[in-house]
Order: structure tokens, then sequence, then C-alpha cells
């Protein structure tokens, strides 16, 4: 299997700078995913590295080998589209084998092969049918399939589940990643949902307005976004303006109140920073109502099936907690409460850095 | 329960049969007369038509021009669709005013018009029916060929299907042939349907420029022996249906896929 590699890959579409020179390399094997809003610029990279379209300058290398000159056809890629990509006139069988056929595999090898695939991904008795005779998910299957029929190098899937319902899209996911890990095969996987993305990637590239914003491991990029950005688009994250009050014990001033936060240590006395606190690590407790530390009012409950989002007033900052439904029935909308969180489990942020805060987007929680 | 039908409905249905089926009848029983006493019913008019060599001659210039406008207009057609679809949507309106004009231009202004700029080309061409008819024809089926297309290719998803066929290693000519034409087969059945019958009745352009094509050859024996000239219609009304119907059996092909096309892709 080879490496991807991109090197200062520019795109700009008239006037818009849709890829501002990215730069990363895919090990072999690997599974990457390229996560962010839409107007990122993930499909468009991923376009670059198909072949679908060429660069405004930069490189794309696959397997050590510059292609970004070399057709779509000669890259010897897989890909897998959002949907409708099967093509109508042919079978399931005979969509899985178009790739050989092409490459002019004889009838009986191509034959074994493409049974091999239907089976692989759990079609082998929907061989004879055409994709209007199949499901979203089959048709999916099916495509993934096809892209894997001709052993590519590197495997591309643009948004592949996002065209499917919840519960086809949490199996489908798993069902690629288990394929994906079985054949070691080079993959990036384009998406807007992040979930998707942490469940399912070896390392995660979140993008922003044609920008590698961070490139981690799932777990980094969940628990110690390095900006804003990252910070608000993964994941719910309490957002605060806060100052370093103590940089031996690690302390930040919230409203007036200190509070212990170990990422402060070491950074400079008065600078103003971002807290940013997971709302599954924050504690609430019922308080007196003159109780010192972090205290405020219960504005309202939102249940989310596993937990219930509490939104608690502090001053005139709000802050969101999750708790399990039986402690958050406890306390009720109106209910005085003093909050807490570990201090370790907090990061910070320079508030310099925090200017280009995106828009929360309702569809990705 | 079985819905029933409201008198209104029937009545209008009626009076659609009758306009249709009347000419059709009573040019029927015309065509049954004696040419020499007047007096039902003999098969003795579609004799006299079926053994005039002119009938023959005249029919098949009309039929092999109009394959021969069919697959031109194809192979022009085709390729610049599916390119104006995938790379150049903003030349689609360019195009589809373009394909307005043969509405617009009346054939005496069309046939002079050409006449004058073909009157240079060789007499292979120039003085022949598969020369100059055939590329008047093309432009005058250029918008039938043009739309069904458009809205063939517009059916589909041209741009993933020809992506996911590169990305499978195949060439433009092997995407082409074997991805895209097959799936707006039933969009260029459509158009070389219109194609054909426009031809096979096209008579202004053809009588101007002095070709002796099959509507030209019915309107001479219409002019000259009345009741020959019904069955004559009669018969080149079943005979073009016939032809149609093989154009239909032909360009499905066989397969379940082909079934389900004709409905409209996907």
């Amino acid at each position: 299997m080879a490496t991807v590699e991109l090197r200062e890959l520019r795109r700009v579409f008239g006037d818009v700078v849709a890829l501002d020179g990215i730069q990363l390399t895919i090990e072999s094997g690997e599974f990457l995913s390229f996560l962010g809003p839409s107007g990122c610029g993930k499909t468009t990279a991923l376009r670059l590295v198909a072949g679908f379209d060429r660069p405004t300058s930069g490189r794309v290398l696959l397997g050590g080998k510059d292609v970004t000159h070399v057709g779509p056809n000669r890259r010897g890629i897989g890909m897998v589209f959002q949907a409708y990509s099967l093509f109508p006139n042919m079978t399931a069988e005979e969509n899985v084998g178009f790739g050989l056929k092409v490459r002019k595999q004889p009838r009986d090898s191509r034959g074994r092969r493409v049974a091999e695939l239907l089976e692989l991904v759990g079609l082998a008795d929907a061989a004879e049918r055409y994709p209007h005779q199949l499901s979203g998910g089959m048709q999916q299957r099916v495509a993934l399939a096809r892209a894997l029929a001709i052993e590519p190098e590197v495997l591309l899937l643009d948004e592949p589940l996002s065209a499917l319902d919840a519960k086809v899209r949490v199996q489908l996911r798993d069902e690629i990643r288990r394929i994906q890990t079985r054949l070691g095969i080079t993959t990036i996987y384009v998406t807007h949902d992040q979930e998707e993305a942490l469940s399912i990637s070896d390392r995660v590239a979140v993008l922003s307005k044609g920008r590698i914003e961070q490139i981690a491991s799932p777990a980094e990029i969940y628990g110690a976004p390095g900006t804003p950005f990252v910070a608000e688009f993964v994941g719910t994250m309490n957002r605060i303006s806060a100052t370093v009050a103590d940089t031996e014990r690690g302390e930040v001033d919230v409203t007036g109140t200190g509070v212990a936060v170990e990422a402060a240590r070491g950074r400079r006395r008065g600078e103003a920073v971002l807290l940013l606190v997971r709302p599954e690590t924050v504690e609430l407790e019922a308080a007196a109502a003159d109780g010192d530390g972090l205290t405020g009012e219960v504005l309202s409950h939102t249940f989310l099936g596993s937990v219930t989002r509490l939104h608690v007033t502090i001053g005139a900052v709000e802050w969101s907690a999750d708790l399990s439904t039986e402690r958050a029935s406890a306390l009720p909308v109106g209910a005085r409460v003093r909050l807490s969180f570990p201090a370790a489990s907090a990061q910070l942020l320079s508030l310099g850095e925090s200017e280009e805060l995106p828009a929360a987007d309702p569809d990705d929680r | 329960m079985r819905r029933r039908i409201a008198p209104g409905a029937v009545l209008w249905l009626l009076i659609g049969v009758a306009y249709l089926l009347i000419p059709l009848v009573a040019t029927s029983i015309y065509s049954l007369k004696s040419n020499q006493t007047g007096k039902c019913c003999t098969l003795e008019n579609y004799g006299e038509i079926i053994h005039d060599p002119a009938f023959w001659k005249s029919f098949r210039i009309s039929f092999v021009l109009a394959l021969e406008t069919i697959v031109i207009g194809l192979v022009l057609l085709v390729p610049t669709v599916y390119w104006v679809n995938l790379k150049l949507p903003r030349l689609r309106p360019v195009i589809g005013f373009l394909a307005l004009i043969p509405f617009v231009v009346p054939p005496i202004v069309l046939v002079v018009g050409l006449l004058d700029v073909f009157r240079d080309t060789p007499d292979w061409f120039y003085a022949k029916p598969y020369g100059f008819l055939a590329a008047a024809y093309v432009i005058l089926a250029f918008p039938y060929i043009y739309f069904s297309l458009d809205a063939g290719f517009r059916a589909i998803d041209v741009h993933t299907l020809t992506e996911a066929s590169q990305s499978l290693g195949a060439s433009w000519r092997t995407t082409l042939g074997r991805v895209i034409i097959p799936n707006i087969r039933a969009a260029a059945l459509a158009g070389a349907l219109l194609t054909f019958a426009i031809v096979m009745g096209e008579y202004t352009i053809a009588s101007l420029a002095t070709f002796d094509t099959f509507p030209v050859y019915i309107q001479v024996v219409n002019q000259n022996r009345g009741f020959p000239a019904s069955a004559l219609v009669l018969l080149s009304f079943g005979i073009t249906w016939a032809a149609m119907i093989a154009i239909v059996l032909v360009g499905r092909g066989r397969g379940p896929a082909s079934g389900a096309q004709v409905g409209g892709v996907r």
C-alpha cells in the first residue's frame, strides 16, 4: 500500500481560495479523515488526490511518485462517492467487475474476484440485482466493493454514509473500518460528521477555510483541541473567557472567581485566555444561596437520551453540564448549584487566537 | 369498490377517439373503391401502389435518409450534450437557443439559404438526397434530438457516473460507450423516433430542392390518382409505424435494465 503526500496544495476557484497550502503525509495503511464544515476544502482536497481536479499549485504524491498531472483513470485509486455512483445499467456484479473488465482481466478470474468482494461486503446473494433494486446502504456496499475490486493503492471515501439513515450509517461505518483494517489499505475519508470521523480514523485532519486546523488522533482532537475552531467544531465545549491568575498553582479567574486549571501553569499572569471545558467533565451540586466558588442557577434541562444537559448561568456566563438523568432530576430549573470540574481536564487557549470562531452549526452536535 | 368513470369523461374520450379514427376509417373506405368504377370494395388500389417502382424507390430514399439523419444527429449531439452537461453547463442556454432556430426559421428560408450555402459543393453531395437533404434534415432534427438528449442527461448524475468510471480506470471513450450511452438510451431513442417521423414526412425542403422523397411521391400520386392516393396514405401510415416499432425494439435491446430504463433512468 502507498503513502499519500500533499505538498503545499493550493486550489483557487476565481476569487475563492478553496485550499490554502495543505501539507500532509498519510502513512501507508493509515485511515485519515478530513473533517470540517461545508466549504472548508475537504472535498476539494480529496478530488485533487483522486485526480478529478488539478491544483493551482502544489503537488500530490502517491507512493512517492508525483501524480499531480496524471489522469484519474491512471492513478490506481478506488473511490466511493456520496450516492448515485453505481452504473444504473449494470447489475451489482457487473458494477463490481467494471474496473477489472476495463483492465481486460479474463472472465473467470474476474468472476472469482467479484464474488469474493461481494462476499466481503455481505452481498453475495444480491449479485444479480440492479442498483434500483438495492437499498441505499446496499448500494454503498456495492460501491465499496467496486472501489476495492481494482486493488487500489489508496481508497478515497467522499461522505459515503451521509445519504443513509442513522442506524445503517453506524453499521456500515464499522464495516468500512473493519474491511480497511483487514486489507491494510491507505484510506482518506471525508466527512462533516465529527462522530463519524472520530470513531473510524487513525488520525483526523480538521479543516477550516482551506487550511488544516489540527491533525491528530481522535482522542487528541477531542481531548486537547489545538485551536478554538477545533474546540468549537468537535463535540460540545464550554468556552469561557478567563484570565490567568496564578501561574504556579495553576489558577484562572472566571467572572471574579478563582478556579484551579492545571494548564494555567507556566503561562503569563494576567493573560486573557479561553477556558475550554467539556460538559461531561462538569460536576454540579446543590449549593447555598451565598456559597463560594462558581455558583449559579439552573436555567434549563435538555434530555439527550443517555444524559441530561443542564444549562447553568453563573454571572453573565452560561455553562453546559451533562449529568445522568437521575442526578439531573435532583437539580430542577431554578435550583442554586455549585459548578466544578477536574483541574486536569480543562484546556486553555490564548484569546488572541480566538477571533475567528465559527458559528455553532446545529447539525454538528 | 370500483371507481365509476364520469359520463363527461366518457363523452370527451369518445370525441377524441372519433377525431383520430374518422379520417383513418374514411380514408380506408375511400382506398377500397375502384379507381375505374368508383365502387366498393377492391384491393386494386393497394396493388397498384405496391407494384409501382416509384413507391419503393421514394420510400427507400426517405427511409435511408431518416436513418442517416438519426446517426449523424446522434453522433454529433451525444458527445456534445455530454460534454456541455459535464464541463460547460454555462453553455446550456446558448445551445438551447440555437436548437430553437430550426423551429423559428421557415423551411422555405432554410432551403433557399442552404441551396445557396452549398452551391459550390461537389455534385455527389449537392445533387444527392443523401448529401444535401441529409445535411438539411440534421439541422431540422437538431432541436428534437437535442432536447431529448438534454432531458436524458439531466436525469442521470453525469458527474458522479463519469468520475466513478474514471476512477475505475476507464478512458473517456470507455466511459461514454459503456456507462453514459447505455443510461441515456431511452432519451436517444426518443430523439431518434421524432427524427424518423420528421424525415419520413418532410415535404417542403425535399420538393423545393427537387428530390423524389416519399412525401413528394405521395403528393404526386395525390394530385393524379384519387383512390390509390388513399391506399398510399394508409400504407405509409402502417409502414412508418412498423418502422418506428422496429427502431424501438432494436434500440431497447434485451435485459431487465433496459426495460426499467424506458420508464426513466435510476
